[in-house]
């Protein structure tokens, strides 16, 4: 594929076809506890989208100009982690001096964020897929946004489900698997708009 | 009264508390492999390993971890068993290493593994912790095996890569692709709990 438009295409597939969480199942835990207000989803869908795409271009750095010249390719997650909670830890400092109102949207969610897989899977899935800087910060980018495209989705889905009748047993997590695989479902209509 | 600690706390992690349908915790990494029971069991083993060693290594260093940085150092302890599974499965089963891609990397952040350790290794003495997190793990593993298998019989028609559907079976194709995964779970989720549901009203 032309080199200039690649970056582009891996944004769009992050996005929809190959969606961080309804393709490959990453970030349920938080996807399932926090989907149950619209305001929360969009505080934490922001958060993750920002901290996915500034990780992926760190660890994607310290990947290509730490690891691999030292050989040290074994140690990725133990490094991408700490990149990741590290890098949590600063936004979340720097945030609380510069923002009261941002710290107060946002604060809370950012060590949760730590541990959301999505955030070392798209660090993981950039170096198994080889992608160029360009190419992975648009990926870390797509993946969030896609993410963020989901939870808003869910949120929205399970506010009006709070007034509908649910089958005993299928409330709560039942429930929201069920919607979540009905929205994989419409996402693989996405299938073949891009080839990767 | 040892003894019966043990199994209380075997019992309850593969039963009432298990980590899957009674807390739907940590699905994230391992949905992603249950559409090959083969696939499925190396996984899980991996991620039995981690749990029960990290709440092992954890519950002994439990004194010495400040309380302020100790989510970084359970990470720290569970990320180097990571790298073990990582680094065995590249060498003794090749393969399935390359299949399950980025996923083994992924137990890091599964959250039964820091969830027991936070709320159980943090708390006890070495000993039970090992069986805490050994029974999660097992806990995980067997509900995992379970939809795995349908997974893999329904959409391949296949058990552990053998034929047995005859040639009267449609593939059903959904149950290998993504939504198969969310809507097996689900149904699970939803037999256990339907009965665990009229369980209890029986017995009130």
């Amino acid at each position: 594929m032309n080199s200039a438009v690649y970056p582009l295409a891996v944004f769009f597939a992050a996005v929809f076809t190959n969606n961080i969480l309804l393709a490959n199942y990453l970030g349920m835990c938080s996807f399932l506890s926090v989907s149950r207000e619209l305001k929360t989803s969009v505080g934490l869908g922001a958060a993750v989208t920002f901290v996915m795409a500034t990780t992926s271009l760190l660890n994607w750095l310290v990947y290509h100009y730490i690891l691999l010249p030292l050989d040290l390719d074994y140690l990725r997650f133990i490094v991408f982690i700490v990149v990741i909670a590290a890098f949590v830890q600063l936004v979340e400092m720097i945030i609380e001096r510069v923002s009261e109102t941002l710290y107060a949207a946002l604060g809370i969610f950012l060590p949760l964020i730590t541990v959301n897989c999505a955030i070392l899977g798209v660090c993981l899935f950039m170096v198994i897929r080889d992608y160029d800087l360009l190419s992975s910060f648009t990926f870390g980018l797509g993946s969030g946004i896609g993410w963020f495209l989901a939870i808003l989705a869910m949120a929205g889905i399970r506010q009006k489900l709070a007034r509908a009748r649910v089958p005993r047993g299928l409330e709560g997590a039942g429930i929201t698997l069920i919607i979540t695989g009905m929205m994989a479902l419409a996402f693989m209509g996405f299938t073949g708009m891009i080839k990767l | 009264m040892a003894k019966a600690k043990v199994k209380k706390v075997f019992l309850d992690s593969l039963g009432k508390q298990n980590p899957v349908f009674a807390q739907v915790l940590g699905i994230c990494s391992t949905l992603a492999v249950t559409n090959v029971l083969k696939n499925t069991l190396v996984m899980t083993m991996g991620v039995v390993f981690v749990t029960a060693l990290s709440n092992f290594t954890v519950s002994l260093m439990r004194k010495v971890i400040p309380s302020r940085v100790r989510m970084m150092v359970e990470t720290l302890i569970i990320a180097s068993y990571v790298i073990i599974v990582e680094i065995a499965l590249k060498a003794f089963v090749p393969d399935i290493w390359r299949q399950l891609g980025p996923y083994v990397g992924l137990i890091i952040t599964n959250c039964i593994i820091m969830g027991r350790a936070e709320a159980f290794a943090l708390s006890n003495p070495a000993g039970i912790s090992l069986v805490d997190g050994l029974a999660s793990g097992i806990g995980y593993a067997y509900v995992l095996l379970i939809i795995a298998f349908f997974r893999e019989l329904m959409g391949s028609g296949t058990i552990w890569g053998y034929q047995v559907m005859g040639s009267w079976w449609t593939n059903w194709s959904i149950m290998v692709m993504p939504p198969g995964a969310f809507f097996m779970l689900a149904v699970f989720i939803w037999i256990v709990k339907g009965l665990l549901l009229t369980h209890e009203e029986k017995k009130s």
